[in-house]
């Protein structure tokens, strides 16, 4: 398992993907695969940067893991900012026409929708995201 | 990182984007798009080289169409199997024109 604790902004979403890359690089991941992976990632970590402490700033500790067989990815992000699950946001409405569109929420669904599961707890003091994904 | 390049002739205007369309490098797209298309008629995007989109992009290129359906039109073409993935799953299949 490793881990990584970073200051939450989004100038920092590079070394993140690089420590989420840099554990799929020892696996053979399909570059659909791994822009699902990295799409979720950013989702979540943008996130955790525009909300959780703003406005002002803290860390979020992210660890990721692969195991089992076949290969599965866990990662989690937890920070210490106000109590907020993601996933209880309602889905956005992906059938309205360009005016009525908006993109709020719209991260947090693409996670939904890409990764094999998604859950939230909050768990001392803390919002903990976890994302699962089967690296076939 | 992203590269921009684009051409521009008479009122038709056409970006050609190189590399990652995401939270860190939308701002640069959105900031060049608004100053380069306000005489535009038909804009065309060229994603043959965008290897990865996220909602930070599409909420560029959703603006950029919003403000194309004013004043003209908007083509979104060449895009990859793994972009066109998430044009499907957040629906922007429908709304963009993807040849």
């Amino acid at each position: 398992m490793k881990e990584l604790t970073i200051e939450a902004k989004t100038e920092n979403l590079d070394e993140v993907l690089e420590f989420i890359d840099d554990i799929l690089s020892e696996y053979d991941c399909s570059m659909k695969l791994q822009m699902q992976i990295d799409v979720a990632v950013e989702e979540i970590f943008v996130n955790i940067a525009h909300y959780a402490y703003d406005p002002g700033t803290g860390d979020a500790v992210i660890t990721a893991d692969v195991s089992g067989d076949p290969s599965c990815l866990t990662v989690t992000f937890a920070d210490s900012g106000v109590p907020y699950n993601p996933l209880a946001k309602e889905d956005p409405d992906v059938t309205l026409n360009v005016e009525d569109r908006q993109i709020g929420g719209l991260g947090i669904f693409m996670v939904k929708k890409s990764m094999d599961g998604v859950e939230y707890e909050h768990k001392d003091g803390k919002n903990v995201l976890t994302i699962k994904k089967a690296l076939v | 990182m992203l590269n921009i390049s684009k051409e521009k002739n008479g009122k038709a205007c056409t970006y050609f984007l190189e590399g990652r369309l995401d939270t860190t490098t939308a701002p640069q797209l959105e900031g060049d798009i608004k100053e380069s298309i306000s005489d535009v008629n038909s804009l065309v995007m060229d994603l043959a080289k965008l290897e990865y989109i996220s909602s930070a992009g599409l909420r560029v290129l959703l603006s950029a169409q919003k403000t194309m359906n004013k004043q003209g039109s908007m083509v979104v073409r060449n895009v990859r199997d793994e972009v066109n993935e998430i044009f499907d799953v957040t629906g922007f299949a429908d709304i963009l024109t993807i040849e």
